[in-house]
């Protein structure tokens, strides 16, 4: 218990972004018309694909001689950039055709 | 100094992500919003690459780094560009368990860094401890906790969005057993209940332990129940993965698909509390937000709750309930061209079918073909036509139908009481008038298109069998409405044909 407060007190910067995002996800997204769900999924589905950074992080911490870690790393940013790239690019192609022509 | 520009890199990756969901839920912004989040994330990522240290300590294995996004990026754009158009949704679903697995991943490594701290000359307990804890001294509970959490967050949604892909396309049938959801609830119960342990016992496991061979010295070490646990861990969450989506019919994939991308979100977010990185932070809080609404939004479009959803199997107790089938008419293709011909106001309601058929570019010949002919045709978009919401959307704009003519439920239902001709092609539990009239069919309550107002109903399908639900559909029966047997395609460019003679 104590060590969960006492890492509650030492991110509560953090915690702050977490509340704050929360509400301002909602916000955004809560006056979406129905026609760009899809699409808005896809977008939302390459945002989370941020944690390519933790991949990158892990990578390039890790010892030359840590086989494991430098395995899993290697496939971690391997899934993570699948994750951002297909997803931007899947999503620009959904909305490519959304434009209108009058 | 390189730290601080890091730091604001990271700043404009956050207000870029915000400021392209914003964007993205406007249909004239969409695009450019997409872009702006794309450009904020590779900012993100070339800046983690090569101004990120930690402790003066710059990332090192470049070379694994960047044959990591390179490999990554082509496979995935190639994904991304040969997809079809039909077959979306199950990509965003293999994209979304990609993001998971990576979470998921990062967290198998720092739990691997975690319980194997060099003693570097350190042989005080308290100090071993405090070095697992990492950046923040203090126990090591709250780090593993994120580790934890990181780890069966992202292999739920890992395991999840392959079944969602996988009985998407076909390759996974449903699948479920008796009280399946107690199981279900045991399986996460017993994953959660090991990770809490963990979390609380941890700082106990960590040992000194004195070895005389090959040379005298003493090590810290984490006992090897704690590495057991934490892979009992990872298995019970890919279980639960797995089962959790298995009796979910592919009606309500997307609001899985919805979810598991949430889910997604908060295991990269875990990630960033792990670094005290906040683009991951935002980034991922941001999308698991957004995502548990947008999966709310779905739900209410089809009128059931998110726990109906999860836990109930769409239809299952009603649908073996035979109910006595009345008759049904067929037209013929030259009486339907003609009928559709000199009608003055068509509304045309595609669903799965279309889909499937891949006649979307057929559809948008008709609809030109009886423009030319003076008829005013529409189209009526349900919020749930299809396999996702938007997918009709996102199909028809492919075939350049002009998105005025896209209209949304409630403004459908308002023209069709003046439509003359309703057109139906491959869409079936979206115009059920049972989802109003009948309180005990498992879809009452949905909104529906009313299509029964319209003077007269022409429904294109393959055969009499139900739709998804797996529940019969009164308006088949209906004097107003003729049946047009066929796959939709060949039927639309019969159809055409026979009307150029008109």
């Amino acid at each position: 218990m104590a060590s969960i407060l006492s890492f509650i007190h030492q991110h509560i910067e953090l915690i702050y972004i977490v509340i704050l995002s929360v509400f301002l996800g909602i916000e955004v997204i809560s006056r979406v018309p129905s026609v760009l769900h899809t699409p808005l999924m896809s977008g939302a589905n390459a945002i989370h694909g941020v944690v390519i950074i933790g991949a990158i992080i892990v990578m390039g911490e890790a010892d030359a001689d840590n086989y494991l870690a430098l395995i899993l790393g290697f496939l971690a940013v391997i899934l993570g950039t699948l994750n951002v790239v297909g997803g931007f690019v899947v999503t620009d192609r959904m909305l490519e055709m959304f434009k209108s022509k009058k | 100094m390189s730290i601080s520009v890091l730091s604001v890199i990271y700043l404009l990756g956050s207000v870029t992500f915000i400021i392209g969901l914003k964007m993205l839920s406007h249909p004239a912004t969409a695009r450019k919003g997409n872009l702006i989040a794309a450009g904020g994330m590779t900012l993100a990522i070339l800046g983690t690459i090569f101004l990120y240290h930690n402790n003066g300590e710059r990332l090192h294995n470049y070379g694994w780094i960047f044959a990591g996004l390179i490999i990554g990026g082509i496979i995935g754009v190639m994904a991304a560009k040969k997809v079809k158009m039909t077959a979306m949704p199950e990509m965003v679903s293999l994209f979304n368990g990609t993001g998971g697995a990576c979470a998921a991943l990062i967290s198998i490594v720092e739990f691997g860094h975690m319980t194997s701290i060099p003693s570097k000359g350190n042989f005080n307990l308290t100090d071993a401890i405090s070095a697992m804890a990492g950046a923040a001294p203090g126990p090591a509970g709250g780090k593993l906790l994120i580790i934890l959490l990181g780890l069966i967050i992202g292999s739920v949604s890992f395991a999840g969005s392959i079944i969602a892909w996988g009985k998407l396309n076909g390759r996974i049938k449903d699948f479920s057993f008796r009280n399946q959801h107690i199981v279900n609830l045991l399986v996460l119960g017993l994953s959660l209940l090991t990770a809490i342990y963990l979390v609380a016992t941890i700082d106990n496991h960590v040992q000194m332990k004195l070895t005389l061979l090959p040379d005298p010295k003493l090590q810290i070490v984490t006992a090897p129940i704690v590495k057991i646990l934490f892979y009992l861990v990872l298995l019970l969450s890919i279980t639960y993965g797995v089962l959790f989506v298995m009796p979910i019919g592919g009606a309500d994939m997307p609001v899985v698909i919805s979810l598991l991308n949430s889910f997604t979100g908060v295991a990269a977010a875990c990630g960033g509390f792990l670094y005290n990185n906040q683009v991951m932070l935002t980034g991922g809080i941001l999308v698991g937000s957004a995502g548990t609404i947008l999966t709310i939004l779905m739900c209410k479009a089809m009128n059931r709750s998110l726990r109906n959803v999860l836990i109930g199997s769409f239809g299952g107790a009603k649908a073996g309930v035979a109910k006595e089938q009345g008759h049904y008419k067929s037209v013929s293709l030259s009486d339907a061209a003609v009928v559709l011909a000199y009608a003055q106001k068509v509304m045309i309601v595609p669903g799965y079918g279309l889909a499937v058929a891949q006649a979307q570019h057929a559809c948008h010949e008709l609809e030109k073909m009886l423009e030319d002919k003076g008829v005013n045709v529409s189209y009526a978009i349900h919020p749930v036509a299809g396999r996702m919401p938007g997918h009709m959307n996102v199909l028809l704009a492919e075939a350049d139908v002009s998105y005025d003519k896209l209209l949304e439920m409630e403004q459908a239902n308002a023209g069709l009481p003046t439509t003359d001709v309703v057109l139906i092609l491959g869409a079936n539990d979206v115009v059920n008038p049972a989802a109003k009239t009948d309180p005990d069919s498992p879809i009452y309550g949905m909104p529906i298109l009313e299509v029964e107002s319209a003077k007269m109903v022409i429904v294109n399908k393959r055969s009499m069998k139900p739709g998804y639900a797996g529940i019969e559909n009164d308006l088949f029966f209906q004097p107003k409405t003729s049946m047009l047997f066929g796959d939709a395609k060949q039927v639309l460019q019969q159809l055409i044909a026979e009307i150029k003679q008109v």
